[in-house]
């Protein structure tokens, strides 16, 4: 890349604060993220907030490989981020990105993260504002940590919002990122394609359309059924599942089978899982298989009175299976 | 023709006697558990898991010697990601990895190729685990190995043939009354191991896939044999397994391997229920020293041992669920994802 001179590797001195690092914030960051607020060039960014209540949160990122079918870390770095702002219902409007590079990483790798980050900024018309860079000894990796910013409008979602009779919708199919990471990493050709995305304009959808959305969760880590455990814990309700309507992509399910694992475990990073009244789910379900990357949603369960159990599961065949939270190791640098 | 949902109603309405039915193989116990299976049975027809989880059956001083060697630095460790947190005497190869030793996780045998091409350095250590069904896949690794003399990867065997620990659970549990035969073993070995099984010991068999109508299917075909004293091999899986098995997995297993009597965790030593290197490839090889082979070591309390031979079920233990849990494992059967203990904690069974 030529804007770093002749450097075609990521060096010590790109984390020294000197030239080196200037270079790099102005030739490469500054002019992917550019924006008023970054471009002033400050100790901090300096916002605008206006009255009534903020969301507030940081991920970071730690996936490997850093490029997967379907998208990258930087992706998954703004659309985690972002998409942990909107379950909360709020708007997102600002990110921080802190990058921890090692020494030897691609220069044109790290360009490729940061203008895939910046697109998705630029799409979704938010503002990276401030930033910081750090190099370590290693092997060339990267690591990025984003905090995000979002402003609530409106009485913010929370878990205990959860009554028996909520209809369950889940956003669309389970297990896509945690498979196709799981398959990159274990050399395995096939045409599984992580879902990262950000979930905004579904989200929007269903909020102009006013549906009244009891909570909502984004799907990672854990997996659905250690999520629907929070939720059921923190309402104090049972949610009773059904197998037979928990979409999952065919080859997904094939190689789900292959190895013994089970989707309902499995990570995600574009799925969203929603709560409303009874009474709205088929118009909210609807809303959301209109929107861009619901058109697999699904109602996949509902809630009732707590039980002796948080998560049951109607198995296909018409058996009863417990569903717990994810107990020890999920798969490591997943995300 | 009987349908699947009159199997359903028989199974559920079934008030004949108390019929006891093991499912061999581990896949089958996550199936059965997955799919609420138990729930779809009488009270009469109780399930126990066999020793079918080639994790679970590993005997304990088989981890610490690979600890042995991961912390000696002369040698890495290779091995599947189900062993790393299996419990030896002592620790697991995961605290040896976190303390220094070197381990690295494959995902197939044939991994152990290129990481020994690249390290030419290192000496590495193939913890090679497994039944009939991997069993071939460490002979393609030989293969390999010779054809390319490669020198720096030894095969450090715990590996089983199921037949011979089913004739001794036969002998052993005799209140068995009938097996869901594992259907991925049989498609290498064939049928014959269980045709002399259910004639010398009058018990029924049942080879089955892995789905929950298979399984059903299964249990119906085993009930309905016990209530009529009848001792028959059906195969429901003849998609994938055939009478003479895979001829061609065989035949490389045994270019390799030859019978030898093996430790079972939890069950002892089993005549010709194993098998080891022939003598012509002992340069591939690390051989379990022999004043190792008598020691019967197993983890305070853990009852690992009679889960696996379907004697108690695995909330019996008494470490079950308190200090043993998938966290914080205590015995093996806790930690595969084949193993009994974690696939009855994880479901909440």
């Amino acid at each position: 890349m030529e804007i770093l001179g002749e450097s075609q590797k990521i060096t010590m001195a790109h984390g020294s604060g000197g030239s080196a690092t200037r270079m790099l914030v102005e030739e490469l960051f500054q002019k992917n993220f550019g924006n008023d607020a970054l471009d002033k060039m400050e100790d901090a960014a300096v916002i605008d907030v206006p009255s009534g209540k903020i969301a507030y949160t940081t991920d970071s990122f730690v996936v490997t490989p850093i490029f997967f079918q379907g998208g990258d870390i930087g992706k998954l770095s703004v659309c985690g981020t972002l998409n942990d702002l909107l379950v909360m219902g709020a708007t997102p409007k600002y990110l921080t990105a802190g990058f921890i590079l090692e020494e030897g990483m691609d220069m044109k790798d790290l360009e490729e993260i940061v203008k895939s980050m910046a697109a998705i900024a630029r799409d979704t018309n938010i503002k990276i504002v401030a930033g910081d860079t750090k190099v370590i000894e290693g092997k060339g990796g990267i690591y990025i940590n984003t905090s995000g910013l979002g402003f609530i409008n409106q009485k913010p979602l929370h878990t205990s919002n959860v009554k028996p009779g909520d209809a369950v919708i889940l956003s669309g199919t389970l297990g896509n990122h945690h498979a196709c990471i799981l398959s990159q990493r274990m050399n395995i050709e096939n045409t599984i394609s992580s879902d990262c995305a950000y979930l905004g304009e579904m989200v929007q959808n269903l909020i102009k359309e006013e549906i009244e959305i009891k909570t909502m969760r984004d799907v990672t880590r854990g997996g659905l059924a250690t999520v629907l455990n929070e939720i059921a814990d923190g309402s104090n309700t049972t949610i009773g599942l059904l197998e037979e309507n928990i979409p999952v992509d065919p080859e997904v399910k094939s190689f789900c089978d292959i190895l013994g694992l089970d989707p309902l475990y499995m990570a995600n990073e574009g799925k969203l899982v929603c709560f409303v009244p009874q009474e709205d789910a088929q118009k909210a379900l609807n809303i959301i298989k209109n929107s861009n990357y619901g058109e697999k949603a699904a109602i996949v369960g509902e809630v009732i009175k707590r039980e002796d159990v948080a998560v049951t599961v109607t198995t296909r065949i018409g058996g009863k299976r417990i569903l717990k939270a994810l107990q020890g190791e999920g798969l490591p640098r997943i995300c | 023709m009987i349908n699947i949902e009159e199997i359903k109603r028989f199974l559920i309405e079934y008030t004949g006697p108390k019929i006891k039915l093991m499912e061999v193989c581990g896949t089958h116990t996550g199936s059965i558990v997955k799919n609420g299976i138990r729930s779809l049975l009488s009270p009469s027809i109780k399930l126990v898991s066999g020793p079918g989880c080639p994790v679970c059956v590993t005997p304990s001083n088989y981890i610490d010697l690979l600890m042995k060697y991961a912390e000696s630095k002369k040698y890495a460790i290779l091995t599947f990601g189900d062993l790393i947190r299996v419990p030896g005497t002592k620790a697991s190869l995961s605290e040896a990895k976190a303390s220094g030793g070197s381990v690295e996780i494959i995902y197939s045998p044939m991994d152990a190729v290129e990481i020994a091409l690249n390290n030419s350095e290192k000496n590495y250590v193939l913890a090679a685990v497994g039944f009939e069904t991997t069993i071939p896949a460490y002979a393609l690794l030989l293969d390999k190995l010779t054809e390319m003399e490669i020198t720096n990867v030894k095969l450090f065997t715990s590996l089983k043939t199921i037949g011979p620990a089913l004739d001794w659970l036969c002998k052993s549990e005799p209140d068995i009354d009938g097996f869901i035969a594992p259907g991925h073993v049989a498609s290498v070995t064939g049928t014959s191991v269980y045709n002399y099984l259910a004639n010398k010991y009058h018990k029924p068999f049942c080879i089955a896939g892995f789905s929950a109508e298979h399984i059903l299917v299964a249990i119906y075909d085993l009930v309905v044999q016990t209530s009529n004293a009848r001792h028959e091999v059906h195969n429901l899986y003849r998609s994938i397994v055939s009478d003479k098995g895979n001829p061609k997995a065989m035949k490389i297993i045994e270019k390799y391997f030859e019978p030898s009597s093996v430790y079972w965790r939890g069950i002892g030593v089993i005549d010709h229920s194993g098998y080891v290197l022939r003598k012509a490839y002992m340069d591939y090889t690390i051989e379990f020293p022999s004043e190792e082979k008598a020691i019967l070591k197993e983890s305070n309390g853990c009852r690992c041992g009679e889960v696996i031979i379907g004697r108690i079920e695995p909330k019996e233990c008494p470490l079950f669920g308190k200090v043993c849990t998938p966290v914080n494992p205590i015995g093996p059967c806790m930690v595969s994802h084949e193993g009994t203990c974690g696939i009855h904690y994880n479901m909440h069974e």
